[in-house]
């Protein structure tokens, strides 16, 4: 119960100090922040919009290695976690796509410009549309449960190509590209201390949600395919 | 089990022959999408660099149509249980693999030659790396396409999410080719476009191991 009051307090924190906190050329103070050249009040979604963009790789991550676990052990149970997770990604991956859209339209000029983030994200709410596609055309569990495992694992082989060859073939316009110099990679240079230190109680607190709303997520799957099981066999 | 897969494919080689329906829609799709890019553009000249990626936009589309079947047939006539009993999943998808392979060279091939008629802007400048690229990636076309087509039949053969299930696999795949095709058209050197070759070959290896090694749970049910 502790750490429930925990998170809430510091999603509180991060909620309010990410919004009201003030960007100015010379932090002072240390609620502060410092203009950063190029992104200027636009920076202040950093503190949302990079763990819901973190949060969608996670949720893939865990999506696939729940269904190797899943062909390993045939265990539903693994099932149940990796469509657990599954759903949040999907949820966190629109998050990311219209928070990074609205963004855009501020910082770029366009919701949509195909920077090689904004295919990449693309891709990967691709991936989980037909994810979702391929689960709900099927009626039996363990048949399901095997090829959207099958599914996930391709689908996870073609994501490094991504990271790969996206900044070849197009040009980079997000913070932190390979070819970006005005902003350059605001994680490890441009933030002061107290910017750098919010973001990273964003990204845990965002993280610990996430895993608590996956543990949620998935126990209800799995109560409910018991219910199910008693109600069919009484 | 080599000899196993090839009698696998010539199983469905002579299959083929005897109804020729994926050949008969494959050419009759392929016609049907260079003539509706032909009538969409009218007499307009649209550019080489949009050739090259409307070249691979009717060969992603004439693979959906004509892939999706490989698996689908079987489950159809009701073959698979026999197959399971006479061969290894390995073969199966051996078999199958080099059934698609030729179905994919062989339409690429006509889809490259009507193309070229068709297009005045489609002028190949580098035709080696044209010939690599195409090379390697109707090989990727054809593993993905395959493993995508087991999954589908087991789906209950649904058409629609062929298509679906096929794109984000395959968009990598796409990218590199688009981006080394206009390489070709403009002319660049081969030394200059080896990164993207390379990883296009990546694909087609990891996409080859990942499918045989989960061929298997797709397969037994």
């Amino acid at each position: 119960m502790a750490w429930k009051i925990f998170l809430f307090l510091l999603l509180s924190f991060v909620s309010v100090a990410g919004i009201a906190f003030p960007i100015v050329e010379n932090p002072i103070h240390w609620y502060e922040f410092p203009l950063i050249k190029g992104l200027e009040q636009n920076a202040k979604i950093i503190f949302f919009h990079v763990p819901t963009a973190w949060l969608t790789v996670i949720a893939f991550l865990m999506s696939t290695i729940y269904s190797v676990k899943y062909l390993i052990n045939k265990n539903l149970d693994d099932d149940a976690k990796s469509y657990a997770a599954a759903q949040l990604g999907i949820i966190f991956c629109i998050l990311a796509t219209i928070t990074g859209a609205v963004w855009a339209k501020f910082a770029w000029g366009s919701y949509w410009s195909w920077d090689p983030r904004q295919t990449s994200i693309f891709a990967l709410l691709l991936i989980y549309g037909a994810w979702f596609a391929l689960r709900s055309s099927l009626e039996s569990e363990e048949k399901r449960a095997t090829l959207s495992a099958v599914y996930a694992i391709i689908a996870f082989l073609t994501v490094p190509f991504f990271i790969f060859i996206m900044p070849r073939i197009m040009k980079g316009l997000h913070p932190g590209s390979a070819d970006d110099n005005n902003a350059g990679p605001i994680v490890n240079f441009k933030m002061n201390g107290n910017m750098q230190l919010i973001f990273f109680l964003s990204l845990i607190a965002f993280t610990i949600l996430f895993f608590w709303m996956w543990t949620l997520g998935y126990k209800s799957i799995i109560f409910k395919e018991k219910i199910n099981k008693i109600y069919t066999q009484g | 089990m080599k000899i196993k897969a090839y009698a696998l494919f010539k199983k469905d080689f002579h299959s083929e022959l005897r109804t020729r329906y994926a050949v008969n829609s494959l050419v009759m799709f392929i016609i049907v999408a260079i003539s509706v890019i032909l009538f969409s553009i009218g007499n307009e000249r649209i550019s080489q660099g949009l050739t090259g990626g409307l070249f691979w936009v009717v060969i992603f589309f004439s693979a959906m149509s004509g892939l999706a079947r490989a698996f689908v047939s079987e489950e159809e006539r009701g073959t698979t249980l026999v197959l399971q009993l006479i061969a290894s999943p390995s073969t199966i998808f051996s078999g199958k693999l080099l059934f698609n392979l030729i179905l994919v060279f062989m339409m690429n091939i006509v889809i490259a030659l009507l193309y070229s008629a068709m297009f005045d802007a489609f002028v190949i400048k580098n035709f080696l790396l044209f010939l690599v690229t195409f090379l390697l990636g109707n090989i990727g076309l054809a593993i993905s396409s395959t493993i995508i087509a087991a999954i589908i039949a087991k789906a209950g053969s649904k058409g629609t999410l062929y298509p679906v299930l096929s794109f984000p696999i395959l968009l990598p795949l796409i990218l590199l080719l688009v981006h080394l095709t206009l390489n070709s058209l403009d002319g660049t050197s081969f030394e200059q476009s080896i990164f993207e070759l390379a990883m296009v070959a990546c694909y087609d290896v990891i996409m080859l191991s990942a499918s045989y090694m989960l061929f298997d749970f797709v397969w037994k049910d």
